[in-house]
């Protein structure tokens, strides 16, 4: 087997590998160490004898039978612990479970629990009472399997600040004893949008930074996406999920028209829309329209809506602006707020002229630190004639954005008249 | 079974009038004796202002006192319950239902070690 399959298979059972442990023996540490070893192990294995019918089962029960001899080393473990090294004395460690997954005959049932350990995982990853920064770093450490250096150099901050981190949020998880499972369906709603924040967030985070050093930053993009398909899969029946990964889809088809080959920025308005991703563009308008049957329209669907309207339209000219207003105004409706007034501003210019738009702009307070918020500005007040006042609005904006191809792209504005 | 420790902050100054006071605190009753009902209470205490706190240090086997709060600032803990959850979210729900009571305060959850 070639090192770039081990690193797939890696990417899509280290979560659940993890997941499992974790329920096992209550111990986020333990259970990431065990596992470590159990691809360190299988690596060289693996690239010799071929990969296992069931790599998962594989991992599983070579990660638990190190995680029970850990434990066994260790006997001045207490509480949980120990009673998981008395169950192992008792034989039953290694259930049949794994053994069974290893022999590659896994039962519906048997998958279904991995799968639930899984959902478990993620809710406790993305628990309210961790900071944001935190839920973010632990769902990408924990389900996806990425180190602390590809967190910490993806997010632009030193490691051993990444380290502390995680090491913070896991102490906190287990010593405040933040629970390990789904939660009740009263507060599923809440903490649902939790979870679909935090994605959603890492997915921005690759979108946004897109001329950051190299390897990593596309890399959170394509790792958000794959989170969600695996919540989507989770949890069939819920719609936002659903619709963030269709949103998702549909801005990340854009990828390959929004840089140039220098990593300049190109706005939607100029780009070549052949270099947009069809099979990303024709998966999302399918999950789309597959969530909007189920009449529960949320934030996420909204937007992929409107994604889905530019994704329709063959060039610029042609987007159908008055439906993305209307549903602009079905977004206010679900989640009004000043940025989605800003950006609905931006279809109102389109279809009843820069003035009027201009004033809607004007009138939102508490924007003055965003740089979308200047922007918009700046392209209205350009589209008015207002040449000063245009050129300010890009130099505000070119001095509040964090990324740098952006700042280019609105210094190019800002000079361009 | 885990305890937690409800810490009450309140901004620092005289306390609200008798007419708005008094039926919180009867609504805080309630909810202790909610607590006690369900299994959930161990300990709850109100305290005195904190002009009237005391800190004390040691300095070579002396007694060092400094009159007032440890902290400085504009709030200060008021008083705590301390309750027995079964973990972070059964505790920040009666912590929910502490700071609903007592809003807009804040309350602070902790787990005791």
């Amino acid at each position: 087997m070639t090192e770039n399959g081990i690193e797939q298979v890696y990417r899509a059972e280290y979560g659940r590998a993890v997941a499992v442990l974790i329920r096992h023996f209550g111990d986020i540490d333990l259970a990431e160490e065990a596992v470590q070893e159990a691809f360190a192990v299988a690596v060289p294995r693996w690239t010799e004898d071929g990969v296992p019918p069931s790599p998962a089962g594989w991992i599983i029960t070579t990660a638990r039978n190190r995680a029970v001899d850990r434990l066994r080393r260790e006997s001045t473990r207490s509480g949980r612990e120990a009673a998981a090294v008395r169950e192992w004395a008792a034989g039953v460690a290694v259930s049949a479970e794994s053994e069974a997954l290893a022999g590659g005959g896994a039962t519906g049932k048997r998958v279904e629990d991995m799968a639930d350990d899984q959902l478990r995982l993620i809710f406790t990853c993305c628990h309210p009472a961790l900071a944001p920064a935190a839920r973010v770093a632990l769902t990408l450490r924990l389900l996806g399997g990425l180190t602390t250096g590809e967190i910490a150099r993806a997010f632009l901050v030193p490691e051993a600040t990444m380290g502390q981190r995680l090491s913070r949020a896991k102490g906190k998880i287990r010593d405040a004893r933040i629970p390990y499972r789904v939660p009740h369906d009263e507060d599923l709603p809440d903490r649902l949008g939790a979870v679909l924040a935090v994605l959603y967030l890492i997915f921005n985070e690759g979108y946004a930074a897109s001329s950051g050093p190299g390897l990593t930053r596309d890399d959170l993009a394509g790792e958000a996406i794959r989170l969600t398909r695996l919540l989507v899969a989770l949890m069939p029946d819920e719609p936002e999920a659903r619709g963030l990964l269709a949103l998702m889809l549909l801005i990340e088809a854009r990828r390959p028209a929004r840089t140039t080959a220098e990593g300049d920025l190109v706005v939607l308005a100029d780009q070549d829309r052949t270099l947009w991703n069809r099979e990303h563009i024709t998966e999302g308008q399918a999950l789309l329209r597959d969530c909007l049957r189920r009449g529960r329209p949320g934030t996420y669907q909204l937007q992929a809506t409107i994604n889905a309207v530019h994704a329709d339209a063959a060039d610029a000219a042609a987007t159908d602006w008055p439906q993305i207003l209307q549903i602009y105004d079905h977004l206010t409706a679900v989640a009004g707020g000043p940025v989605v007034a800003l950006h609905r501003a931006v279809a109102v210019a389109e279809v009843h002229g820069p003035a009027l738009a201009l004033a809607v702009v004007d009138g939102l307070e508490g924007l003055e630190r965003h740089h979308v918020w200047h922007t918009v500005r700046a392209d209205l007040l350009r589209r008015l004639g207002r040449k000063e006042a245009a050129v300010a609005a890009y130099g505000k904006a070119a001095e509040l954005t964090a990324n740098p191809a952006e700042r280019r792209y609105l210094e190019r504005r800002a000079a361009g008249f | 079974m885990k305890q937690y420790l409800l810490s009450i902050y309140q901004p620092d100054g005289d306390p609200p009038p008798p007419a708005v006071l008094e039926p919180v605190m009867a609504e805080l009753g309630k909810l202790n004796d909610e607590m006690k009902a369900a299994g959930a209470w161990v300990f709850a205490v109100g305290l005195h202002p904190p002009s009237t706190a005391t800190v004390v240090r040691d300095r070579d086997g002396d007694a060092v006192l400094t009159d007032g709060p440890f902290t400085e600032g504009k709030e200060h803990l008021g008083g705590f319950t301390v309750i027995r959850a079964a973990d972070l979210d059964e505790a920040l729900s009666w912590g929910a239902r502490v700071a609903a009571v007592l809003a807009p305060l804040a309350i602070e959850v902790r787990p005791i070690a």
